[in-house]
Parts: structure tokens; C-alpha cells; sequence
């Protein structure tokens, strides 16, 4: 295509956007609504997820061992639990650092007494998971191993950690793909409206020799501009919000935010903005490209 | 009825619009042309003439190809026109200049831009647009008012636009529907003295009309349809007065 021809199929498609203008504010404002949602509900999971990995790294397998089992065969265990795929890290505690905690955790120095380590048996692998669903399956593995006297874990927070996980993957997913059919949809419609306001010129054009892809093209851009500029508004309101709320839980609730870590902003806008703008402009061109296939056939 | 039509040297590459035993039907009703022959060599003047109902603007739209035949042959500028593809249709149609009885103007756009449409739907640059387009409406006698909205003129200045229209482009073939149906006689004889001087100038010229007296005056040759059947087709003809 000439690049003036260019240019006349992007005037034309703008000039479409103010053509039919309550139709164009209505569909921006849906997918605006829509993208809004999606930036609100991305914007909150990444920093759930965020402040899950953070509990889920905290959440340890211990491996305590059979009696005066040698340090080989420690070591051995060690490496074995290492090769594991969903073990992220193995740290070993011997007896007398789980001494040394325990003091420091609940005695408060008030040793005294204790000449001997009460804790003679403690020594343990703390076994971090990379994935906590994986946990129970580990639990079994490290059970059977020769040599390995009691496994314990917290289940609970496995669970439920595994359980909230999974519900964010399908709650994201549903939304999304409502989201995008309403989307689409309403594109479709407006340029369904376009279409049938501009039958004339496209008779015309059809009489003169025009393509079915110079005729249709006005109209795909039509649809990506309003997809464009429905995601660039939500965008920049949660931005706006992103911060405002970040500032908030910073000075009126410190204990919170020191206790969860939450996500900078330019961490969730470094994905959010291309996401959001892929996914407005993909359902203006998918809804116009659809309606135009089927209605604008020269 | 015998069909009346003078033996013309009809050297086959000469033809440019070819018919033969043509039928349209619509979906409803008796069938609009019924086992049409006809033949239209390049650079000729035609008229089509016939009452209301008779079959000229479904014979049009054949030329056009915004319909295809029932059965028969139809072939136009050497296309096939019940065989030519989907994507070929419009190379086909950049042959073709056509004005229509309403003008079918862009009431939005002024007269240049109405005619420049035609060549931004072929891909000119604008140099060629800037060119051509000033040219042409110098031609239709327009180039004072390249600047007025459609709402802004008269009817004959509105077919004239919509003539530049369909001749910016340089068309090897005209086809005009009742191009001075909605004009007084002044103004239709104006537009016909252009489409004759268009003619003279070496394009095929295919005129749907009415206009008896302007059909007697100009002494083309007359194709006559009557209830979809061509009655009569005479050199230099007539318009036949029926009853
Ligand atoms: N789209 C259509 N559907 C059904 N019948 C049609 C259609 N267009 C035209 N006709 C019929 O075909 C016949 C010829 O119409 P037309 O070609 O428009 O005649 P003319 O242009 O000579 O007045 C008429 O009987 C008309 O009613
Ligand atoms: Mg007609």
C-alpha cells in the first residue's frame, strides 16, 4: 500500500471514530470498564501471588535422622533431597544450632541449668520447596529413606497456599475470557453501526474498483484505535489509584506493609501496560475484522 | 418481434461487451432480461431505452457484475463475468466509469474531494491526485467550485461531479443508468453533449434514458428492451413509441 494510501485509510478511520460518536464513547468506555476490571484484579494478584511466594519460601519440610546416624550418611540424604525437582533449597541445622535457636527463641537466656543439649537428637534438614503443592509427595519420599527417623511439616499452610493458587489461575482466567467476549462483541456492534451509516460510500467504492482490503481497512482501524484508547484510560486511572493506595497503606498502616511486601509500581506496569494495550487493540481488531469479514464483502 | 439490427463489422477483438442468450432472474417474479443478445464494440455510443420495468438497470448491474447471470454468456472488457474470481473484481471494475439517476455523491465531502475518492480507491499519489482531479473538473465545466458541498448545487452540477468522478479514473467503458433522470432538459442536454464528447475521445459509452427527445436528436444507435426481451436495436435509431 502507498503511503498516502496509507494515510487516507487512517484519516478515514478516525474520521469513523467521530462519525458515529456516542456508539465509538460507549464501546471505549466498555472496554475502558472492562480493561479497568482487569488492571485492578492483574494489579491484585500479582501482589497476593507476591506476598504468597514470600510466605510459600517460609514454608519448610524438617528431616530429623535415626539415632547417631553417621555424618556420610547425613551428608548423603543431604544430596539426595537436593536433587529433588521441586526442592528449592536444604539447609542443614545441627544439634547444636537448633539449641541455639531454641534458646534464643523461648529461654531469653534463661539457660541456666541445661548442662547438656536437651536437643542431642534435633539435627535436621530444613528442606525448602520451590512448589508447595509438591509437598505432600516429598513427605512420602523423605519417610521412606533409610536412615530418616521423622519428617514434619506444616500442612495446613501447604494447602491453602496450594488451594489460593489455584483459585487465582481459574478466577483470572474466567474473567478474562468474559471480559474479552463482551469486548469483542460491542466492538463488533459499533462497527456493525459504521458499516450500515456508511453503505453509500462503501457502494460507491465498491462501483469504482476498490478492494475488499482498502474498503474493510478503515473500519479494523476503527476498531484498534477504540480498542487503544480503552486501554490506555484505565491504564493511566490505576496508575493514578496504583500510587494513591500504595501511600496510603505506607503511612497509615507501617505495621502492614513492613510485615507484607508489596509490588512497585513499575513492576506491575512494566507488564500490565503492554498486556493491557496488546489485549485492547487485539479485541478492536478481532470485533471489527469479524464484522467486517462477514458484512463487507465488495 | 423481429430484431432489427444492422450488420456492423464485428471484428471479435474489436467487441468490448459481448452478451449471448442472457438470462437474469431474481429470486421473485417473472425473470428481469430473457435470452439477451447483444454486442458493443469499442468506442461505440449506445442508448438503452425501454418502460419502466423493462430490464435496463438489471442489464447495467450485469456490466458491472454486482450481478451475475442466470444462464448465457456475458463477457465485458475480456473478462468472463460468470466465471471472473472474487479478487479480480475489482481490477475489472477500475475499467469502468459509472454515473447513476441520484449522483450518489459523499454529501460530506466537497466536489474535489468527491472526485479525488475515486482516485484514492485506485491508490494514486497524491501528485497524480493533485494532477488529475483539477483537469477533469475543468473538463465538466466544475473547476470554480471545486470547493462547495454537494447540498450546494444543482442537480446537473451534482451528475457533472459524479461524471468527473467516473471519468478521473479513464474508464474504457461508461455506463450510465438514467444519468438525467432527475434533471431539467437544459441540464440533460448538457450532460449528454459531455458523454458524446467523452465518446468522441474514444470511450464506449452505454446510456440508460428516458429522454425521448434528446434519443431522437442524437441519432445513436438504440438498443430497446421491453419486459426483459431486446425488441429492437437500430443504428442511428429512435426512441419506438409504444402502445
Ligand atoms: N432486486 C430485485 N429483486 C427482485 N426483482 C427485481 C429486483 N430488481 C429489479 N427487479 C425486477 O426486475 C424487473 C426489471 O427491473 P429493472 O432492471 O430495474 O428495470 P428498469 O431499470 O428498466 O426500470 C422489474 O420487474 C423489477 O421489478
Ligand atoms: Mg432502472
Amino acid at each position: 500500500m502507498r503511503i498516502n494510501s496509507f494515510f487516507y485509510t487512517l484519516r478515514q478511520g478516525v474520521r469513523n471514530l467521530f462519525r458515529n460518536k456516542w456508539f465509538t464513547l460507549a464501546s471505549i468506555a466498555t472496554i475502558s470498564a472492562c480493561l479497568f476490571l482487569f488492571g485492578l484484579f492483574y494489579a491484585i494478584v500479582m501482589n497476593f501471588q507476591h506476598i504468597v511466594k514470600n510466605a510459600q519460601e517460609g514454608v519448610a519440610v524438617y528431616v530429623f535422622f535415626d539415632d547417631g546416624l553417621e555424618d556420610s550418611r547425613i551428608q548423603q540424604i543431604g544430596e539426595m533431597i537436593l536433587k529433588r525437582p521441586e526442592v528449592s533449597r536444604v539447609d542443614f541445622v545441627s544439634a547444636e544450632e537448633a539449641w541455639e535457636s531454641f534458646k534464643a527463641d523461648y529461654l531469653g537466656g534463661y539457660e541456666d541449668g541445661f548442662t547438656e543439649n536437651p536437643l542431642e537428637n534435633s539435627a535436621q534438614y530444613e528442606v525448602y520447596l520451590s512448589d508447595v503443592s509438591m509437598q505432600s509427595a516429598l513427605v512420602t519420599y523423605l519417610e521412606s529413606v533409610d536412615g530418616v527417623r521423622m519428617v514434619n511439616r506444616s500442612e495446613l499452610v501447604a494447602t491453602t497456599l496450594t488451594g489460593v493458587n489455584a483459585l487465582i489461575a481459574y478466577v483470572s482466567v474466567g474473567i478474562i475470557a468474559i471480559l474479552f467476549a463482551v469486548s469483542v462483541f460491542l466492538i463488533s456492534n459499533t462497527v456493525m453501526i459504521g458499516i450500515s451509516v456508511r453503505k453509500e460510500e462503501i457502494n460507491i467504492m465498491k462501483y469504482i474498483g476498490a478492494t475488499d482490503f482498502f474498503v474493510r481497512s478503515p473500519f479494523v482501524i476503527e476498531g484498534m484505535m477504540i480498542g487503544l484508547i480503552g486501554a490506555a484510560i484505565p491504564l493511566g486511572i490505576i496508575y493514578t489509584l496504583y500510587n494513591i493506595v500504595m501511600e496510603y497503606i505506607t503511612t497509615r498502616f507501617s505495621m502492614l506493609s513492613s510485615l507484607l511486601s508489596f509490588l512497585k509500581v513499575e513492576e506491575i506496569f512494566n507488564v500490565l501496560t503492554p498486556v493491557s494495550l496488546g489485549i485492547g487493540v487485539g479485541i478492536g481488531f478481532l470485533g471489527s475484522i469479524i464484522t467486517v469479514r462477514k458484512h463487507l464483502r465488495v | 418481434m423481429a430484431v432489427k439490427r444492422k450488420k456492423r463489422s464485428t471484428a471479435a477483438e474489436n467487441e468490448i461487451i459481448t452478451l449471448t442468450n442472457v438470462c437474469k432472474a431474481y429470486s421473485t417474479g417473472a425473470p428481469a432480461l430473457k435470452d439477451v443478445n447483444l454486442h458493443i464494440n469499442r468506442g461505440e455510443f449506445v442508448f438503452i431505452v425501454g418502460d419502466s420495468g423493462s430490464g435496463k438497470s438489471t442489464l447495467i448491474k450485469l456490466l458491472l457484475r454486482e450481478l451475475t447471470i442466470t444462464s448465457g454468456y456475458i463477457n465485458v472488457m475480456g473478462y468472463d463475468l460468470s466465471k471472473i474470481r472474487h479478487r479480480k473484481i475489482p481490477k475489472f471494475r477500475r475499467n469502468l466509469g459509472v454515473v447513476f439517476q441520484d449522483f450518489r455523491l459523499l454529501k460530506d465531502r466537497n466536489v474535489y474531494e468527491n472526485v479525488a475518492f475515486a482516485q484514492r480507491i485506485i491508490q494514486k499519489s497524491n501528485k497524480e491526485i493533485k494532477k488529475n482531479v483539477p483537469s477533469i473538473l475543468a473538463i465538466v465545466g466544475l473547476a470554480g467550485k471545486y470547493k462547495a458541498k454537494p447540498k450546494q448545487l444543482s442537480g446537473g452540477e451534482q451528475q457533472r461531479v459524479a461524471l468527473a468522478r467516473a471519468l478521473v479514473n479513464k474508464p474504457t467503458v461508461l455506463l450510465a443508468d438514467e444519468p438525467t433522470g432527475n434533471l431539467d432538459p437544459k441540464n440533460s442536454w448538457e450532460i449528454m453533449k459531455l458523454l458524446e464528447q467523452i465518446n468522441e475521445n474514444g470511450t464506449t459509452v452505454i446510456v440508460v434514458t428516458h429522454n425521448r427527445e434528446i434519443v431522437n436528436a442524437m441519432q445513436k444507435r438504440v438498443v430497446t428492451l421491453k419486459r426483459g426481451v431486446i425488441i429492437s436495436d437500430e443504428e442511428k435509431g429512435g426512441y419506438i413509441d409504444e402502445d
